[in-house]
């Protein structure tokens, strides 16, 4: 006989913890008691992320979602829902705000409304190399919209009202830019794509070409369209290969149906783009420098104003654009303006992708309406921070972006509540650091990051990086004094004002931002010698306490350089000279007999 | 159908007129989603990719649909596989090596059993209706 239901019963950690397996055990025997073993299948699932009401049952084709159920309640599961078919209220999750004697739909729950996928919105569900599936999702409506609906000023209207900004880490607002470029009277304008994702630990615009390629091009073409030009170039990083592939065929395809090309849908308007290499220089997600090196240029900034969209790339007015700001248009323009405004909060409309990494369970992509609050984001969503250890800070906005802390978990996020507490938006990535995350250590990775990256034109920049790298080199290495911080401070202060660009701008907010946060971090370094995390190695030192050691010898043998030595059954003893402090020892020994200090 | 190298995939896909490939998924019932983002694919989505084909051809299956698509956004648990089955709830499975896709065809697929253990839930609701 075949099932008729299934149940799902939720296996994460957190759920099994509160009895889930206990649940399963005891649904199981109570279908064969009821004598529905045949008809009803029960298995158990990953997390559903909801483990705040966890243990969590979901009975489908029923679309029961029961929170909080103990072993007990698995009779009357069964009976009730699986038997009868009928929803048990008492267990059935309820939305605070839930209006009585509304449709239940899984989807409405409020918790899964945490995510809502604009930018998101085809992929995972679409083929990406198949126009027919995105037309089939709506694709391309807007585009016909616009040509034989709208009137350019209708376009910059409709975008004025939703409130979009731009999605690359500034937030300038992106009607603005359009109308710049579309008031200059010029022959020749061009649309960019800027697809040079560079923070570490960034992937939405990377995802998002290779799942939904073509909601980039519709909104390119629109945005073409808007400003009266007529060439556009997207700018992606050579590192993409999926992406860049992807792209391709969906440009081939777009211009085989006539989406691209000549006299586009028969409008007699003309659009077509083609795709520009970067070699993944960071500066060159600089919108300057990116026009400079799809010139063919060295890929370097130069002063605004003038702006691109006054004279951009060969020095024709140029509206550039991130991904996941062209991503948003087409919905915009399909939804309405005044629906897109609704979500959000007051200044920052619509939702914003993270890349979410580091010590999290649930690492991925998430796309969340702006407002959310990082601890949603972090311990909902995400799922918290794995093996039960202490949120420690989150790092936003990449090499130009800081950390934020416990405190200031519960700020809604937009762009202007994150500058507020010493961070950025960024592009969305968002590191998540635990305790065993040393903060100067950390910072260090990014100034590296923001040395290797500068470009070297403006002296601000070059030697103001190199110089910040050097102090925190020296403090983790044990030989820091507290007037560095100072230093650092002034340093960092006179980078903000003089450097060129972004890139140099932005590059001590790291430094700023964590000194503010973890100042008692950056004094144990340099005052204690010590480093708490454990990360900084001319900080640490591993010893075995004579006592405790049963010469077991599982140090002696994990050790990658033999350094340490003991008989069997007898204490051993580690050679500090060299020690090259990997902390192998530590972790593999199981009666707590080494320390870390 | 011969086992298929992911290039081989993608040409042929490419090479389909979109009119045939619409009358194939009209014709088919059951449609197999995998997750070829660039992070499904370093998870080893090309190997679950070759189980599924590799299976549905040896169990002589001709009414399964193997799509790609890009990162649903559940990057921990990739690869991951949307598997709709008409009578069965659409389900989404995480972690899907050779192993469980192969499962998924023996069990799911033909025996319409769920597999243990590896479903994941949809990270949000759809906006367009």
């Amino acid at each position: 006989m075949a099932v008729k239901n299934y149940i799902l019963v939720c296996g994460g950690t957190a759920c099994e913890s509160a009895g889930g397996g206990d649940i399963y055990k005891s649904l199981l025997s109570e279908a064969e008691a009821q004598g529905v073993a045949e008809d009803v299948q029960i298995v158990k699932t990953g997390c559903f992320g909801f483990c705040e009401k966890g243990p969590i049952v979901k009975v489908l084709p029923e679309q029961a979602f029961y929170v909080e159920v103990k072993p007990e309640d698995s009779k009357e599961i069964i009976a009730e829902t699986i038997v009868k078919g009928r929803i048990i209220d008492r267990l059935q999750y309820k939305s605070d705000q839930g209006a009585k004697g509304e449709a239940f739909d899984i989807e409405n729950i409020e918790f899964y409304q945490k995510q809502y996928r604009i930018v998101l919105r085809n992929c995972g569900l679409i083929d990406p190399e198949k126009i027919d599936e995105y037309i089939a999702r709506d694709g391309y409506a807007a585009l016909e919209k616009c040509l034989f609906e709208m009137k350019p000023e209708g376009i910059i209207d409709e975008l004025k009202i939703a409130g979009l900004r731009g999605r690359g880490g500034a937030g300038f607002p992106t009607w603005m830019k359009w109308n710049f470029t579309k008031q200059v009277q010029d022959e020749q304008k061009y649309v960019v794509c800027n697809a040079d994702e560079g923070d570490p630990g960034a992937y939405m615009d990377r995802s998002t070409l290779e799942g939904d390629p073509h909601s980039v091009l519709e909104a390119m073409t629109i945005a073409a369209y808007c400003v009266g030009a007529n060439k556009g170039a997207i700018y992606i990083r050579a590192e993409y290969p999926l992406a860049i592939e992807r792209l391709e065929t969906a440009m081939k395809q777009a211009r085989e149906y006539g989406l691209l090309g000549d006299d586009i849908l028969g409008s007699g308007f003309n659009f077509d783009l083609e795709v520009r290499l970067g070699a993944g220089a960071f500066v060159c997600g600089e919108e300057t420098a990116l026009l400079a090196s799809i010139e063919g240029n060295r890929g370097m900034p130069t002063p605004k104003p003038p702006f691109p969209a006054v004279k951009g790339m060969f020095q024709k007015p140029t509206v550039i654009n991130n991904v996941e700001t062209f991503a948003n248009i087409p919905v915009i323009i399909n939804k309405g303006g005044e629906w897109f405004s609704k979500i959000g909060t007051e200044k920052s409309k619509g939702t914003k992708v993270f890349a979410l990494t580091g010590k999290i369970k649930n690492s991925g992509l998430v796309e969340v309406p702006m407002g959310t609050t990082l601890r949603e984001i972090v311990f909902d969503v995400g799922g918290g921070i794995p093996s039960g250890k202490k949120f420690k800070a989150a790092q936003t906005g990449g090499p130009s972006g800081g950390v934020i802390t416990e405190k200031d978990l519960d700020t809604p996020i937009d762009f202007d509540n994150l500058i507020a507490i010493g961070s950025m938006m960024g592009s969305g990535g968002l590191i998540v650091m635990d305790e065993d995350d040393c903060i100067v250590d950390v910072t260090k990775f990014y100034l590296d990051f923001s040395v290797e990256e500068s470009c070297g034109k403006c002296a601000p920049c070059r030697i103001g990086t190199k110089k910040l790298y050097e102090y925190l080199d020296k403090i983790t290495k044990g030989k820091g004094e507290m007037e560095d911080l100072e230093k650092m401070k002034d340093i960092g202060s006179a980078m903000k004002k003089a450097s060129l660009c972004g890139l140099g701008q932005t590059a001590p907010n790291p430094i700023l931002s964590t000194i503010e946060n973890f100042y008692e971090e950056y004094r144990e370094h340099i005052e204690d010698g010590k480093c708490r995390a454990g990360k900084c190695k001319d900080l640490v030192h591993y010893e075995i306490i004579a006592d405790k050691c049963i010469g077991c010898t599982v140090c002696a043998r994990k050790c990658p350089v033999n350094c340490i030595s003991g008989e069997r059954k007898k204490p051993h003893v580690i050679d500090q000279d060299k020690c090259i402090k990997c902390g192998a020892c530590y972790e593999g020994c199981k009666f707590d007999a080494i320390t870390v200090s | 159908m011969a086992k298929m190298t992911l290039e081989e995939l993608r040409k042929l896909r490419s090479s389909q007129k979109s009119e045939m490939s619409r009358r194939d998924v009209d014709g088919k019932e059951i449609h197999i989603i995998v997750g070829m983002g660039t992070c499904g694919i370093a998870a080893g989505a090309k190997d679950a990719l070759d189980s599924f084909l590799e299976t549905i051809e040896k169990n002589n299956l001709n009414n399964i649909v193997v799509k790609q698509t890009g990162c649903m956004g559940l990057c921990y648990a990739e690869p991951t596989v949307d598997v709709k089955v008409p009578g069965m709830p659409d389900t989404i499975y995480g972690h899907v090596d050779a192993a469980v896709a192969k499962e998924i065809v023996e069990s799911h697929v033909m025996k319409k059993n769920l597999v243990d253990n590896h479903i994941v839930d949809k990270p949000a609701g759809d906006i367009i209706k």
